[in-house]
């Protein structure tokens, strides 16, 4: 484990700042392009989902390396009104915005392990890592 | 500034200047500094005490040589807690320099001050704030006007390149998107996209998304519905310039654009537009295979 970084998401162009922040990274853990744009995507769906539906938040990123493995970490943590169904956001096609409804169970599709903890009116947090293979 | 404080001041500005530079170069350990030759930074740190001393001297604050100061370091980058830490420790050592010489001091014309008993260091520092505050505050509105302007320069350059529309040729045109695009240009590529098709007349618009660096849900939603649009007003949207990974990651998140067709390529969305619009590429080879001939027999005229 080492270095945590964050970027704080309150306007939509933190969006670019949070992706250019991950894929920073990822370049250093040594991805390539296909993950680094899978990474790109992810952070971007979750910045996007702080950034409409909670207002503001954060994205944290860390570089995991142990012995075995090395990945990144990306942390999305917010104080919004949180998810009052989880299974129901993570279906395909459901949105409150008009939106694709894919952002969550793509970043899941996009990444390796996802983990999603909300309650309702007080924030959600979204834990997801890619490993690098 | 009472006046026995400006002339101990301006008395014993070699004094001052030096507790300044010592204090100021602790400060200038950082990142930024390390790249800068300390010859500049000397020259620099001496240019700012004097600027300062300088606006002591002519009594208001001159603000001319203020500003060019400020504006020259905004032009070279320099960071603009160098300006205020910089002023920060000049009232440091400004005050710390008064509260030495105390003692020495005569207040005969200003009998008040010895009113204050223990108090004076409270005054000084008061006296010495009024000082400083309007400098600190001229500095720091200049430096962020500079980078206000320059923000919106910017945001107007940005929004010139947003969503340029080419006609090419009868009935073809492409539109080429570069870069981040946000809710305010998704909104701007739609309008122009339109506007330009019903403009030019055309019959099939090719978007070409190369130079975009990510695709996620809410892009490909806005390009979705102003193809949907597109298509509402009679003619066709061919999506182009899709990289391998940007493929990829769009059938992850299972991102459904098979409402039109895509194309790898510039190039060959072009030719599926050529094809649409009933006509094709054909090389002229009468014109250069005459032209080879004329070579031929020449040569061989030559050799003759």
């Amino acid at each position: 484990m080492k270095d945590q970084s964050c970027v704080y998401i309150k306007k939509e162009w933190d969006i670019v700042a949070a992706r250019q922040m991950g894929r920073d990274i990822a370049i250093k853990v040594g991805f390539g392009t296909v993950d680094q744009a899978r990474i790109a995507t992810a952070i971007s769906e979750l910045a996007r989902n702080i950034y409409l539906y909670a207002g503001a938040g954060k994205i944290c990123f860390e570089a995991i390396e142990t012995v075995q493995k090395k990945g990144i970490n990306i942390k999305a943590i917010d104080e919004g009104p949180g998810i009052s169904d989880l299974a129901q956001v993570m279906e395909d096609g459901y949105s409150t915005s008009g939106g694709l409804g894919a952002g969550l169970p793509g970043v899941k599709r996009l990444m390796d392990e996802f983990d999603i903890i909300s309650k309702s009116g007080e924030g959600t947090t979204i834990e997801s890592t890619k490993w690098l293979r | 500034m009472e006046k026995v404080l400006k002339d101990l001041v301006l008395d014993n500005s070699d004094e001052i200047v030096r507790m300044w530079i010592d204090q100021a170069k602790k400060n200038q350990h950082k990142e930024f500094y390390q790249s800068i030759s300390e010859e500049m930074l000397e020259n620099t740190n001496r240019e700012f005490v004097n600027v300062i001393f300088d606006g002591i001297k002519k009594g208001e604050m001159a603000k001319t040589p203020l500003d060019e100061f400020a504006e020259r370091l905004i032009n070279l980058g320099w960071p603009l807690t160098y300006l205020t830490d910089g002023m920060q420790v000049f009232r440091r050592s400004v005050v710390k320099f008064i509260i030495q010489k105390w003692d020495e001091l005569d207040f005969s014309e200003a009998e008040h001050v010895y009113e204050l008993g223990d108090e004076y260091f409270s005054w000084v520092l008061e006296k010495v704030d009024e000082w400083v505050d309007p400098l600190i505050n001229e500095l720091v509105s200049e430096y962020s006007g500079s980078w206000e302007n320059i923000v919106s320069l910017q945001r107007s350059a940005l929004q010139e390149l947003s969503a340029p529309l080419i006609p090419v040729m009868d009935n073809i045109t492409i539109m080429p998107l570069i870069g981040t695009i946000d809710t305010e240009r998704a909104k701007m590529v739609m309008e122009s996209l339109l506007d330009g098709v019903i403009k030019h007349n055309a019959e099939v618009v090719l978007i070409d998304i190369t130079g975009v660096p990510v695709v996620d849900t809410m892009v490909a939603h806005h390009i979705i519905q102003a193809a949907e649009a597109v298509r509402l007003i009679g003619s066709r949207c061919i999506l182009v310039g899709i990289r391998p990974e940007i493929a990829q990651t769009i059938v992850s998140l299972g991102i459904d654009l098979g409402k039109f067709p895509t194309k790898s390529s510039l190039r060959k969305g072009f030719q599926t537009a050529l094809e649409l619009t009933n006509r094709e590429i054909v090389e002229d080879r009468n014109q250069e295979q005459e032209i080879e001939n004329l070579i031929d027999s020449l040569d061989r005229s030559d050799n003759e």
